[in-house]
Formats: structure tokens, sequence, C-alpha cells
């Protein structure tokens, strides 16, 4: 192998502890990074490895001591000498009662380790009644690339801001409406085609439950045939233009039943246009 | 771009169409049609004149400046102006932004190299950076931005017509002795026909078999109607394809092939110069058989025995190839399998297995020891040269082609997914132009050039300049742009002047019916 090794511009490095261990980061890392470096498993819906955080969701709390609220580890930075607890009684309450809040409301059935969470902190969402009830409604099927499920939406942010000013630049959805009647939205709540919507998909590739999501997935689901277990990821290169994109082909049956791309890739950052995503008609079976 | 532009950089387009990337510029001009020349000499002697040029960097590293400065002298913004349609103001902001930017980069696309003087272009913008000193340092550069996504590889690995795998010269009897010795055979010391030169060829009778992989020339050729013809002529056509093109039909034989993408391993090199792995995750359907084993087959039939890799191992074979173009290529030495994946590709030059070298070329030119900064850059004397297709009044009107975002060249790949953005072909015309010619948004029409001619509905499109008309060629099969192109080559790069044709416009009888 080679001996080669990528460094990222020299950062002070800063010393602060994590369920009494003492943890050494970057300057301006997160709790949530320093979490993920012990190898302390943290929930997160709302964050995104390539977006910005946005805090909506509040399932990643935890306590710092000497602060008075429980704080978004996916967004607040390490201090010097910060201590900080993520599974104390005040930290799992509060995670429980997200996920409670959540699943009563949305359809998480497709957010994956949602369940694993719920038995971890013994969060029963049906304890407020109807699971998934809140936000209940018919998909929007209204092109033959993608699905929009919003009775799975969490509310996130993360397309809109993959959609706007973190990413794609073509702004076509936002958040409409007011308190419990708030959604992502197209301009005047128009079907996709008639939207400024490029089919770039990258909104697919962020979206944390499953409420957006491939045509072809949400038609398998419906019938029954989407089937994790014969499924394989592969990485190669899109076809079409000279930027190289890598595309993350994941085949079912000898097809390609969705279309990613690694986040940590130098060369898009787990973007695509509507030709990379969707533009493999040619070799379906 | 767009992260660029959130950090502060500025983005100026130069296109005739006001394209979805100059309405994120902070300058966008729109010169007409062939008269890139013209603008970039006028952008250049406007640095000269404002004291802006690199004299340094002039001084060390480059070559024929004098003559270069006289020749661009007669290029006043005003006369530019005349000359291109752009304002001289927008000549002036784009020459100073460029000149005293920190760090500036020139990219461009098929919209500078689609012309009979598409290498005079470029050389007009290696100009710029050199006058700059924007050449050879970080995030300054030229950028040629690849519109499919090997033709940088396919280059490099010598499919063209006068070099080698490395991009060695044939010429060079030192880099064909090496591959004399590893081949076993003996390299032809001279240079081959790109595919203008075939169609030439095959006119005077001299190119009578084609063997054709993965290209559909009868649709993509300028004046296709010609190019068909002389496909036709042939004693013998072969081609190897993964779907039965138009090409295909015109064939003798016909070898289905396996997409190379994600039916097969090896690799591809985007526009960055970075080579990246591709990986098989589909099997290929019916008798579809991949590249490499039609090859090997053909070798085989042709006495030669080649082997690489272990048998039935996709990757292996692949990585018995790709480590005999190391072993003859300096410019990939260090590249392993191993190592492109674990770096999720790697940019050329790489000499070794130790080492990476910066991502961009000539830094050599800003080297303190002569000895080290080498050969000097050259200036080029570029004259201006408008397009072939001259416009009179049978031709009023400049058609020029391109791509729309959700397709892709001749449509044989895209054309099987349903994209919602599609919409069949058009001829866009300025509403003004259209207005003149008394024709409505979504009338057919027919579009006459001195080639050919075909029929088309009418789009109206603000984002173009007056006097200008645009179509893509994405839907040959029920719009043959391409018979109305014209297949005037650049002499040196062989690519036809697509960018630009005379065209007219002809309203259609109005059915007997709807009178």
């Amino acid at each position: 192998m080679s001996e080669v090794t990528l460094v990222d511009a020299p950062r002070r490095r800063i010393e602060c502890t994590v369920d009494d261990r003492p943890v050494r980061v970057g300057e301006g890392d997160t709790i949530l990074g320093a979490c993920n470096r012990e190898g302390i498993d943290t929930p997160t819906l709302c964050w995104g490895d390539t977006l910005t955080p946005k805090n909506a969701c509040r399932v990643c709390v935890v306590e710092v001591e000497g602060s008075r609220a429980l704080v978004p580890a996916c967004s607040r930075k390490v201090e010097p000498g910060m201590v900080v607890r993520t599974d104390t009684p005040r930290v799992r309450h509060a995670r429980k009662l997200v996920l409670e809040l959540l699943g009563s409301s949305v359809d998480l059935s497709t957010t994956p380790r949602v369940d694993e969470w719920y038995d971890r902190y013994e969060a029963d969402p049906t304890r407020f009644g109807e699971v998934a009830r809140t936000v209940a409604q018919p998909a929007k099927v209204d092109n033959d690339l993608y699905v929009r499920d919003y009775a799975k939406c969490i509310l996130c942010y993360k397309c809109v801001d993959a959609c706007g000013d973190q990413w794609q630049g073509t702004f076509a959805i936002a958040v409409a409406g007011r308190g419990f009647a708030s959604h992502i939205s197209t301009e005047y709540d128009v079907p996709l085609p008639e939207s400024a919507c490029v089919y770039c998909g990258n909104c697919i590739e962020v979206c944390p439950t499953g409420a957006l999501s491939f045509k072809v997935e949400f038609d398998k689901r419906a019938d029954g045939t989407w089937a994790e277990d014969r499924q394989q990821v592969t990485d190669t290169i899109c076809p079409y233009c000279g930027v190289g994109c890598t595309l993350s082909l994941t085949v079912q049956d000898n097809q390609i039943v969705r279309v990613g791309s690694p986040h940590d890739s130098s060369v898009t950052h787990g973007n695509l246009c509507i030709k990379g995503r969707f533009g493999w008609a040619h070799v379906a079976r | 771009m767009l992260a660029a532009l959130r950090r502060g950089a500025k983005l100026f387009v130069v296109d005739p169409r006001r394209t979805s990337s100059a309405q994120w510029a902070h300058g966008w001009l729109s010169p007409d049609v062939g008269s890139d020349v013209a603008l970039a000499n006028a952008v250049a002697r406007e640095i000269i004149h404002a004291g802006l040029a690199d004299g340094a960097f002039i001084d060390r590293a480059t070559v024929g400046y004098a003559e270069f400065a006289a020749s661009v002298e007669e290029w006043t913004l005003e006369r530019a102006e005349a000359v291109t349609g752009v304002p001289a103001a927008s000549i002036r902001e784009l020459a100073h932004t460029y000149a005293t930017a920190e760090h500036a980069q020139l990219c461009w696309t098929l919209g500078i190299t689609e012309h009979h003087n598409g290498v005079d272009n470029v050389l007009s913008l290696i100009n710029l950076a050199l006058l700059c000193g924007h050449v050879g340092r970080y995030a300054s550069g030229l950028n040629p931005l690849r519109g499919q996504n090997n033709v940088q590889g396919g280059g490099d690995m010598g499919a063209i017509p006068n070099r080698l795998p490395g991009f060695q010269d044939i010429e060079d009897d030192d880099a064909r002795a090496a591959f004399d010795t590893a081949w076993g055979t003996e390299v032809p010391p001279t240079y081959g026909m790109h595919l203008s030169q075939m169609f030439d060829a095959m006119e005077h009778g001299d190119l009578r078999a084609l063997y054709v992989m993965g290209e559909n020339p009868a649709q993509s050729e300028a004046d296709s109607t010609k190019a068909i013809a002389l496909l036709q002529s042939l004693d013998h056509l072969v081609v190897q394809d993964v779907f039965f093109t138009k090409t295909a039909e015109l064939a003798d034989v016909v070898l289905p092939a396996s997409a190379s993408w994600c039916e097969s391993e090896g690799t591809v090199t985007n526009s960055e110069r970075r080579v990246q792995r591709v990986r098989k995750a589909l099997d290929p359907p019916g008798q579809a058989r991949d590249d490499v084993d039609i090859l090997l087959d053909m070798a085989s039939l042709l006495g030669h025995t080649w082997t690489y890799g272990r048998p039935g191992d996709r990757r292996s074979i692949a990585e018995g190839i790709w480590q005999e173009l190391r072993s003859l290529s300096p410019l990939h030495a260090g590249m392993s399998y191993e190592r492109i994946e674990a770096l999720g590709g790697i940019q050329w030059p790489c000499p070794d297995e130790h080492t990476l070298e910066p991502s961009f070329l000539h830094g050599r030119l800003w080297h303190d020891d002569p000895a080290e900064r080498g050969r000097p850059a050259p200036f080029s004397v570029v004259l201006n040269s408008p397009p072939v297709d001259a416009l009179d009044d049978d031709f009023p009107l400049r058609l020029t082609t391109g791509r729309r975002l959700d397709s892709y060249n001749t449509g044989v790949q895209t054309g099987r997914f349903s994209s919602p953005r599609r919409r069949a072909e058009t001829i866009d015309l300025f509403p003004a132009d259209a207005e003149a010619l008394g024709v409505l948004a979504g009338e057919r029409v027919r579009i006459v050039s001195r080639r050919g001619a075909v029929e088309a509905p009418v789009r109206l499109d603000t984002g173009l300049r007056p006097g200008l008309a645009f179509m893509t060629f994405h839907f040959p099969d029920e719009v043959d742009v391409n018979v109305l192109t014209i297949d005037a080559v650049d002499p040196k790069s062989g690519t036809a002047e697509f960018k630009a044709s005379a065209i007219r416009i002809e309203r259609l009888p109005v059915p007997a019916a709807a009178v």
C-alpha cells in the first residue's frame, strides 16, 4: 500500500470529557464528532454529514455540565474542558420522548435503526395515541422517478437545504404553512413536473426517513418485493459527463433499484444530477 | 462552482445563450457565435494596456510575448464590441477581474472546441492564462470540462491517432521502442487518422472497412446524410455496441457488448485527470459480452494469445491489463488498483507508488531554477476567423447545437428513462426573430441549411441573442439535427463546426383541413 496520507489543515487540539473519558478532538469539532470518535453511538435524524446542522429533531441531545438545557450534540462545538454526558436519565428521557412524539405523528417504518432506538430508550409511541396519525396522508406520486411520501416526513429540512443554498441551488422546495400545517412543498404546491425540480435526487440522498424514495423502491415496497437481503451495493463511475461522480448502485435480482453516491467523495460529496441518479433505464432488464 | 460562489468567488459566463450557469454569474457576456478569438484578443489587449499583465512571469516562463502583444493591438474594446456584440464595458470588466484575481480559472466545453478553428480558440485562452500567470498554481489554470465520462481516459490510453498509451507521441522513437519490446511487434511510426480524416478517406475510397465501438456516427456526425452514405459505401462495417444503434443497422457484423460502466471492470479518467475504478454491478443480458473478451477473441483469431489475470475473474483480468499499462506509461506508474480504490481515484501524473503530485499541472513554470523551469510556454498569435457556414440573405440565422440537462448526445442511453423534464426537439428562436418571421410558439416550421432540412416546432427563448437559434441533437430519430450541421473541421483537432450553421426558417403550408 501507499505511504501517502492525506491530512487536513492543522488544527488546535481540544481536550474534553465524554462519559468520564478524556477525549481530544480538533478545534471546531462537534460533540457528535467526539462521540463518534469514542464509539459512543448517538441517534441522529436531522443531522447530515454533508449539511449544516439544523437542530430540528433533538434526538441527539446530551448533557453538558454547566448548561441549563440539554444541548444538541450534532451542532454544539466542543470547548476546552467541556464535560459531556450522553447516557444520563435526563438524556435518556429526552431521547425517549423525542422518539415517541415523532413516532406518534410520523410514519417511521422505513427509518433506518429507529426500532433499535425505541428499544434502547424504551420508547412507546402509542402512549400518545395511534402511531403516525398526525401527518398521515397519501404519497405524492406525480412522476416516474421518485415519490414524496410526506406521511414519513419529520420536517428535518435536509431536503430543503440540499435542494437550495447548500448544494443544488435549485430551490424547488421549501417549508410552507404554519404549526401543524407546516409541510415541505413546491411553489404553490404544484406537482413536481410543474415545479423547478431538476430531479437531481440530492434530496433523496439526505432524507433520513424514506419519505423521499425512488419510484422503483416505492413500488417494490408496495407489492412486497423489496428485499434488502437480496441487495448488494457496488460503487462505480457514472457513464455520462466528464465530472466522474461515483455511483453506489443498489442491485436486487440483477436490477438497479437505487442509486446513491458516497458522501465522502471528493468529486461531488454525494450529489448527482438527473442522468446519474435516474438515467440507468438502458441497463434495466 | 456554486460552492465557490458561496465562498465569494466571482463567475463570468461567456456564452451566446443565457445558460443556467449564466443565471448565477456576476457577468454574462454573449458573443456572436464564432467570435471567441476576437473576444479573447480584446481581453488580452485590455490587460496589457491596463498594465495588469504579469511581466515577471512572462519574462521568466514564456516565449513569443512581443509578437503576441503586437497581434492583439488591433483588438480595441470598440472593435471587439463591433465584432462580438459584447459591450466594451463588459469586456473591460472581465479583463480587469480576471487579471487582478489572485486565483483564476478558465473553464470551457464544446462551445470553444466545436469550431473549424477550435484549436485557435483554445490557444487564445492559453494566451490569457500566460499573460496573467494564472497557470501552474493551485486553484488557477485552464480547465477543458470534458463532455463524456472517459474522453480524457480514452486519449490517455492511446485511443487517438497520434499517441501511445500514457499520452506518449507515436513519433517518439524511445517511447515506441518500449511498446515494441513489451508487445513483441513493431508499432507503426506514423500518426493514424482521426474520425474526420477517416470519413475523408472513405470518401476517397482509401478506407474500405471500419470497426466502430460504442459510437453512433450515423447520427452524431455533422452532415449526417453524407456520413450515412459513406458508412453504407464501405466494403465491411463492424459495430460493437450496447445497443442496436442506427450505425449498427448499417453494419455487416454486430457484436453485442456489455455496458462498461456497470457490467464490467476497469477504470475511467474524468475531467480533472482522476483515474477512477469502474465496477461490475450487473450481469450483461443475453449474448452481450465484455468488450475485453471480444477483443481477446479477436486477437486470438488474428493469431495472438493475450492473457491477463485469472480467467473468468473480471476484476483480475482488468487489473492485469492495467498492470501492463502501468509498466508502459510513466504517468500511471504509481497507480495500483489498491491505491486507486483507497484514495477514491488518483490524478495523473503519478510516477511512483509513494507520492502524489499536486492536483494542477505546469507548476514547473514557477520554478526559480531555469533548468527546473524547463521549456518556456509559448504565446500564440491567433487570428479571428468567422464560421465557415457564412450568413447571407438565403441563410440569415445562426444555428448552434447543444445538450439539455436530462439528455445525453444522440439519446441512445438517456432516451430510455422517463424524464419529467424532457420535451421533444424544438427550434428555439429569439422572440423578436420569430415575430419578424411571422411564426408562433409551437408552430411547426421547416429549418433549412445548405445541406439539408428538418421540421420542428418553434419555442421562444429570451435567453438567446437576436439572430441566434438553438437545437439539441438528442432526438435524431424524430428530428435529425445533424442533417443541418456542417462538416467543416478544424485541421488540427479534427472536430467539426457543430456550433455554427447558417439556416433559414420556412413556414409550412397550412394543411387544407385547417383553412
